[in-house]
């Protein structure tokens, strides 16, 4: 009996520690220490209206913009609401056909196979916020076409959202999609 | 250049593990000292509040518990937590933080999710962004993700006692064990790598899911036109570093580690992947410091390190080389199921770690992984999580290998079978048995049920070998208490619900409780100084044999099955179609 009646408390007192204390106590460090990054990373527009999160991607089909990473996320691409990818094994019909198609749809607007990887290629979390600096090159001809300006000001502007490696080694070099649309839209 | 993308890859991995090797000397120490009663850096913080607690609950001083009382504490204060959990979740409907409004959870999803986290598994039949409630989340799920890990280490001290003490008929106190486990181990690293995740943007709130309009409208299948996009947010920080230091894996997210709100820069993803890693690992020189010899825990170390290091090596050249069927479209690396600020090397790094330990956080899909690349994540897991396996449960699972490996040696060349000073005798060996081979034949009995069934394999997305290699990994993931998946898989039926959570149940508390008997049975023998005939276990060739052992019984068992799923795919693969 014993037993039993110390072990409930200890179960109770660690529940309210470790399901109540801790994260309340993260959530009060993080806002002060970093409001911004523990809200979502919010981007706002002059009005003060939402426009994304700087770490969520959003879907593009228009030339006049980049296009992001196909998205395998149920409802409509870039879903938050249904993170996942494909999980197309690699064999898979299917998944060798969505390749193929949107390899195509590429090809229509001048950009020639073999296409950049990550252009035709689900993401795992299906809100993959970037591309590769190689995948925002080859469409500048179709963005320029589309806005009438010239690829050179593009490739500026592609050139200064460049992410590098963190700490020059760490991961990938990137370029976060949503903020260069938005930096294109507010282009004079 | 794909060159030089080789090079940063195997920067990074080497970058990593090297950092990790040096700290597992430091924390391997600072963990024994924490259960021999030494004082600690954080002992003048941590020391009144064990205190307060250890009165409150009314846990006295002295008290010690022979293995049995021990065990019986142990499933006694599991079973509490799956109680509570499985309400949380039948409830979450009329509980408080929950302002998305998600009602309970079905029974039987309930009660799979909730087997799930008590057992260290965190197999996810469900979505969180769609079906958990905050409080779920951080009352529930979380609160599991503590308790679970601690529970391992209190089993793997327990475990460990069994050779440090002789003639005694006590293994420690769970009370005791499991609060310092929580207290000085899990708290304390969580909540500094959860403020390091949030200075990187993983997110830390409890406000409402926002909407936030699209930059260019888009049009769903049934033609709608959806102009916002509503970010799914929550205390994520908080439950991630947890998730991950105590090997649990479960995702707040459905795409998991993958989600950029769980892990949105390689630095996050490199910091992941050492809180997985890091007590597994450091555990050995724990036990090397406990048995008075370091080199026994080295040897530990090195025979984990070492197949670590060649399966990671596998891996990466199958994902490096990348899917023929798609090479002449698609330039670069292969990306279907992976994120581009990770790439291959980072995928590839975490994808090892998490089958390694019993993880099972995911930062790429592994069911698209290609057919080498996921045999190598199925394998890691069907070792039996020992290189370096979960939170305690690697230690206690190597230990008994390391046992068994004893006793084949000392049958072959005619020694002894002893360990650290301990006559291996066959109550020893039985517990030794069950301990390595449970996982096993749960996952062939079950798999062969799956196969045959139309429960089974109505479940499986993709077609042919693959979908054999689905339903595997699910019973391997399971069984092993890892919680990953091929998750094409739909886990989300009567069927599976039910399967699975049994065979995490007892995946999971059968080896504890053959850990924590043996442990008792152990620590009642009397100490045999090394002699002549005694092998010598912290060598070189036991490290090999050690190794040779785990590969004997975990790839051999299952060659049969990996030949039929991810080898047969490959050739396919290769052979263009």
């Amino acid at each position: 009996m014993n037993q039993i009646k110390t072990t409930l408390k200890l179960f109770a007192i660690l529940m309210l520690l470790v399901g109540i204390i801790y994260p309340v106590a993260v959530t009060g460090l993080a806002q002060v220490f970093f409001p911004k990054e523990a809200g979502g990373s919010l981007l706002y527009d002059p009005d003060g209206k939402i426009t994304g999160s700087a770490m969520i991607g959003q879907p593009f089909s228009d030339p006049k913009y980049f296009w992001s990473r196909p998205s395998a996320t149920s409802g409509y691409p870039y879903n938050p609401l249904a993170s996942g990818g494909s999980n197309l094994g690699p064999t898979n019909k299917d998944l060798i056909g969505q390749i193929s198609n949107r390899t195509s749809l590429l090809n229509s607007y001048g950009i020639q196979t073999p296409v950049p990887s990550d252009l035709v290629e689900a993401s795992a979390s299906g809100l993959d916020p970037h591309i590769s600096l190689q995948s925002a090159q080859v469409q500048i001809p179709r963005v320029a076409r589309a806005r009438n300006l010239t690829e050179q000001a593009l490739n500026k502007l592609v050139l200064q959202h460049v992410e590098e490696r963190q700490f020059g080694f760490l991961g990938e070099q990137r370029i976060n999609v949503l903020k260069l649309n938005l930096a294109l839209d507010s282009m004079k | 250049m794909p060159d030089m993308e080789i090079l940063f890859d195997i920067t990074g991995m080497l970058f990593l593990l090297v950092v990790l090797t040096l700290l597992v000397k430091p924390f391997g120490t600072y963990i024994s000292n924490v259960y021999q009663g030494n004082r600690t850096i954080l002992s003048p913080i941590l020391m009144p509040l064990e205190g307060l607690i250890n009165r409150a609950a009314g846990v006295k001083q002295d008290e010690e518990m022979d293995w049995e009382e021990y065990a019986t504490t142990l499933l006694l204060f599991n079973g509490m937590g799956l109680i509570v959990l499985f309400l949380i979740l039948l409830l979450q409907g009329i509980l408080p933080l929950n302002p998305q409004g998600f009602p309970g959870f079905p029974l039987d999803l309930a009660f799979n999710t909730a087997v799930s986290f008590v057992t260290n598994t965190n197999w996810q039949a469900y979505s969180g962004e769609s079906a958990a409630s905050y409080l779920t989340q951080m009352s529930g799920l979380a609160v599991q993700n503590f308790l679970s890990a601690a529970t391992g280490l209190c089993v793997a001290i327990a475990f460990i006692r069994g050779f440090t003490r002789h003639t005694s008929q006590t293994i420690g106190n769970f009370w005791k064990d499991m609060t310092k486990s929580v207290l000085y181990i899990l708290l304390p690293i969580s909540i500094i790598a959860a403020l390091l995740l949030v200075s990187q943007g993983v997110i830390q709130n409890f406000d409402p899911y926002t909407n936030s309009s699209l930059l260019q409208p888009v049009q769903t299948s049934d033609g709608q036109t959806i102009v916002n996009q509503t970010l799914a947010l929550g205390p994520v920080a908080s439950q991630e570093a947890i998730k991950e230091f105590g090997t649990n894996g479960g995702g707040f997210f459905n795409a998991n580690s993958a989600h950029p709100f769980e892990n949105p820069t390689p630095l996050t993803n490199y910091l992941e992947i050492l809180l997985i890693l890091l007590i597994p690992f450091s555990l050995t020189y724990t036990f090397g410091r406990f048995s008075g010899n370091t080199r026994q825990g080295w040897a530990l170390f090195t025979t984990m390190m070492m197949l670590f290091i060649v399966l990671l090596g596998v891996m990466y050249w199958s994902e490096y080389s990348g899917n023929p069927l798609v090479k002449p479209v698609a330039s670069g690396s292969y990306l279907e199921g992976k994120e581009v600020r990770f790439g291959i090397g980072g995928s590839v790094l975490f994808a090892v770690s998490t089958t390694a330990t019993s993880t099972g956080a995911v930062n790429a899909m592994h069911d698209s992984l290609t057919p080498i690349g996921g045999m190598v994540t199925m394998l890691l897991i069907l070792l039996g999580e020992v290189v370096p396996g979960g939170v305690g449960s690697g230690l206690y699972t190597i230990l008994a290998f390391a046992i068994i490996a004893v006793f084949i040696a000392g049958l072959m060349i005619g020694r002894t079978p002893e360990y650290l000073g301990k006559k291996i005798e066959v109550f020893e060996m039985w517990m030794s048995v069950l301990i390595v081979l449970t996982s096993g034949i749960l996952v062939l009995i079950f798999v062969s049920v799956a196969l045959v069934t139309y429960f089974g394999i109505s479940s499986i997305l993709n077609p042919g070998p693959h979908g054999l290699s689905e339903i595997l990994y699910a019973f391997a993931s399971v069984a092993n208490n890892n919680g990953s998946a091929f998750a094409g898989l739909n886990a989300n039926t009567l069927f599976y619900n039910l399967v699975t959570a049994l065979a995490m149940l007892i995946g999971r508390f059968v080896p504890a409780v053959a850990a924590l008997a043996m442990a008792g049975s152990l620590s009642k023998k009397k100490y045999i100084p090394p002699s002549i005939g005694t092998l010598p276990t912290h060598q070189v060739t036991f490290v090999l044999w050690l190794a040779v052992v785990i590969l004997i019984v975990g790839a051999l068992t299952f060659f049969p099955a990996l030949s039929l799923g991810p080898v047969v795919e490959h050739m396919i693969m290769n052979a263009g179609q």
